[in-house]
Parts: structure tokens; C-alpha cells; sequence
């Protein structure tokens, strides 16, 4: 699996990538999850609003940093 | 109602401090606990009220209508958006991309931008609480004139020569369907949503600016206690023309949001700075900030950064002469 936090590097950015991360370690699931600052990428996502999240190329989430319980949802299934 | 604040600080620093109200420290720590209290407060109170009506706004849908404006109403709703719609100052970059693929022009978009710094509803609190209506309702007037000629003036320009390359194309093949076709459902939202938004933003708005609104207290309160009356009109008087320039030029290193700067602002009005030379600096140091615009060059060439930033400081000097001149009619300082 392929997780993209997309932003321009910016505090809440960073926070939004170091709690999917520790969330992801708690419930032991496997992936790796990259930093993007290229707008380009915002761009092609039209992402509007940062920190937005792209897992395996699909936008699910945009504007904030997620809560955990929003973070988990996206991989229970 | 605001006394509370006026009383807390009496209390508080010649009571249990035991602070001497003739001394410059004293009035220092006084404006500091008056005023740190006082803004915390309302700060908190206002953002909260204000983000229970803005929990349904969005910018898909801002920037949907404004992809069905015509151009000259644009500038306007680009101007009032940017001042009502909350956003943090690290979006810009996909926001600008954002409104110029749905073909809004690329004034709309920096009517939108320009605005969004300078005012915004903590800007709008403090001054009114601090320094009055008749001064909000001009700096609000003005800020929003600044929007919208700096982004007519860029129209004019074609400065969309002037985007880096991906932005560019972007721009000329833009299809003013993408801003209307996904837009999400509106639904209604229920009070305790409402609730949720606002005490979420709450939180999340002054855990992030506290910090300055600190500093610019600070800074205000030194200045409050320690300056003695009236020097700064002895020494930058309405007369002196260059005073202007030289506050815009002087407010360009330092960088802060509007939140910081206007605790700052009341002392510096308070010793006699001229009330246009006074808002040119804070408009300077709020707007124009050398972060913002190394982010900015991710989409602009060297060229229009360089244009934005000369109708940036040269719009900040007009507006310091012009409010030295209306001063009088103003009623403060």
C-alpha cells in the first residue's frame, strides 16, 4: 500500500504524515507513507486544501490534519 | 463589558503584584495582563461564534461561484472571499492552482489571496475592540481596495506570461467545468456539527497564533511603558512625506499575522505615530512576508513575484498617505 501526504512541508503537514505513521504501527499495518511537496501532484489530485491524503492514487481526505479515528477507518477494511 | 479586563489587570498588577502605577514597568505589565486577557478572551468567544456560521462554507463552492462571475464582479467576490474564508497561509499554493485550472482569472485568484491576509474576523475583532468602528470599517474598505486593484492591474498585465511552466498550461487549458461538476452534496448541517466545527477551529485558530498575539502584546506593552508620549510624532510628524515609505520599507524583514501586529499597532497610535504611517508599517508586515512569497515562486516566475511585490509596497505607501490625511475624520490618535 502507497500513502502520499500531500503539502508544502508545513507543520500541520508533518503532523498529518507522523499520525498516520504511529496509527498505522499501533494496528500493525504495513506501508509506507511519503512526504510530497510538488504541486504538480496537488495539481492532478485537485487538491485545494493541505494536508490532503492520497492512498494507492485515490484522494480520501483534504484540509486538515485527520484524526485517528478517521485514519483507522481507512484501513479497516 | 471589556472593563473586566481593565479591573483584572488593576487587581492583578498593583494588588497582588504590588506594581507601582507611576512607574514604566508598572504600565508595561498593566497593558500586558489588560490586553493578553482581554484578546484571549475574545478571541476565543468570536472565533467560536463566527466558525458555528461558517461550518457550511467551502471553497469548492466559493470557487464554483466565483467561476460563474463575470470577470468584473469577480474581482469584488474574489476580495470578499479571501477576507471571509478561512484558510492557512500553506494552502495557497494548491488553492492558486485550484481556482486558475477552473479558468478563474488570474486577478480573481490574487484579489482572492492579496485579501486573505489582511483581513481577516480576528483582525476585524481586535480593531473594532481596540481601536473603534470607524478605523475597522476603513482598514476593511481598504484592504479589500488593494485586493481588487492589484488584481485588476495583473489582468492588465496578462500575468499569467509570468507562471511557471505546469501553472501555465494549467491556466490555458482550463475547463471551467471542473469547478462546478464535483461539487459535494450540500447537506445540513446540525447544531451539535455546527458546535463541533467551531470549537474544533477554535482550538485549532488560537493554539496556532497565541504565540504572536503573545509577542505582539509584548512588544506593545514595552512600547506602552517605556516610550514616553508623543515621540514618534516628534519624530515621523504628518508632514514628513518619507515617513510612509519608510515605515512600508522598515515593516518588510519582520513578518507576523494580523493578530500580532495589532496589539502593536494601538501603542504605536497611542504615542502619536500618524495613523497612516502606522497601518502602512502593519499592513507591511502582514501582508508582504518573504516566507509567502518563496512558496509563491513553486507557481510564479522571479518576473511576477517582483510585480506583485512593487504593487504590494507601493499600494501600502498610498494607503499610509491617504489615511494621514483623513485622520482628522477618523478621530483617533
Amino acid at each position: 500500500m502507497k500513502i502520499e501526504v500531500l503539502g508544502s512541508g508545513c507543520r500541520n503537514c508533518l503532523r498529518a504524515a507522523e499520525r498516520i505513521e504511529s496509527t498505522l504501527r499501533v494496528m500493525q499495518v504495513e506501508a509506507h507513507v511519503e512526504k510530497v511537496s510538488d504541486p504538480g501532484v496537488m495539481l492532478a489530485h485537485r487538491v485545494m486544501r493541505t494536508p490532503a491524503v492520497v492512498i494507492d492514487g485515490k484522494l480520501v481526505h483534504s484540509g486538515s490534519v485527520p484524526d485517528e479515528s478517521t485514519i483507522r477507518h481507512w484501513f479497516q477494511s | 463589558m471589556l472593563e473586566i479586563f481593565t479591573w483584572l489587570a488593576d487587581w492583578l498588577t498593583w494588588t497582588v503584584l504590588g506594581m507601582d502605577p507611576s512607574r514604566r514597568a508598572g504600565m508595561a505589565v498593566h497593558f500586558f495582563i489588560e490586553d493578553t486577557s482581554k484578546i484571549l478572551v475574545l478571541l476565543l468567544v468570536m472565533i467560536y461564534v463566527i466558525g458555528l456560521a461558517r461550518a457550511s462554507l467551502d471553497l469548492e463552492r466559493v470557487r464554483s461561484f466565483l467561476a460563474q462571475r463575470h470577470r468584473g464582479a469577480g474581482y469584488l467576490f474574489g476580495a470578499g472571499f479571501g477576507a471571509v474564508t478561512p484558510f492557512c497561509s500553506c494552502s495557497s499554493i494548491p488553492l492558486f492552482l485550484g481556482f486558475t485550472s477552473a479558468g478563474i482569472p488570474i486577478g480573481v485568484t490574487m484579489a482572492f489571496l492579496l485579501t486573505s491576509p489582511v483581513i481577516n474576523e480576528v483582525a476585524v475583532i481586535l480593531l473594532w475592540s481596540l481601536l473603534g468602528w470607524k478605523f475597522t470599517v476603513s482598514y476593511v474598505l481598504v484592504g479589500m481596495m488593494v485586493g481588487i486593484l492589484g488584481g485588476m492591474l495583473l489582468d492588465r498585465m496578462h500575468a499569467e506570461r509570468w507562471l511557471q511552466g505546469f501553472a501555465a498550461r494549467a491556466y490555458l487549458q482550463a475547463d471551467p467545468a471542473t469547478a462546478v461538476e464535483p461539487l459535494p452534496e450540500r447537506t445540513t448541517l446540525s447544531l451539535s456539527q455546527r458546535h463541533q466545527f467551531a470549537w474544533h477551529e477554535a482550538r485549532e485558530i488560537l493554539g496556532r497564533i497565541w504565540k504572536w498575539v503573545l509577542i505582539g502584546i509584548g512588544i506593545g506593552a514595552v512600547l506602552h511603558g517605556f516610550v514616553p508620549e508623543g515621540w514618534f510624532a516628534r519624530q515621523f510628524g504628518t508632514g514628513q512625506w518619507w515617513s510612509v515609505p519608510a515605515a512600508v520599507l522598515a515593516g518588510l524583514p519582520l513578518y507576523s499575522n494580523a493578530t500580532g501586529v495589532i496589539p502593536v499597532l494601538e501603542s504605536l497610535l497611542n504615542k502619536g505615530l500618524p495613523l497612516g504611517t502606522t497601518l502602512a508599517f502593519c499592513m507591511s508586515i502582514v501582508a508582504a512576508s518573504i516566507p509567502e512569497f518563496t512558496l509563491l515562486k513553486q507557481v510564479m516566475r522571479w518576473r511576477l513575484l517582483a510585480v506583485l511585490f512593487l504593487i504590494l509596497l507601493s499600494s501600502f505607501v498610498l494607503v499610509g498617505w491617504i489615511f494621514n490625511a483623513i485622520a482628522p475624520w477618523l478621530e483617533i490618535a
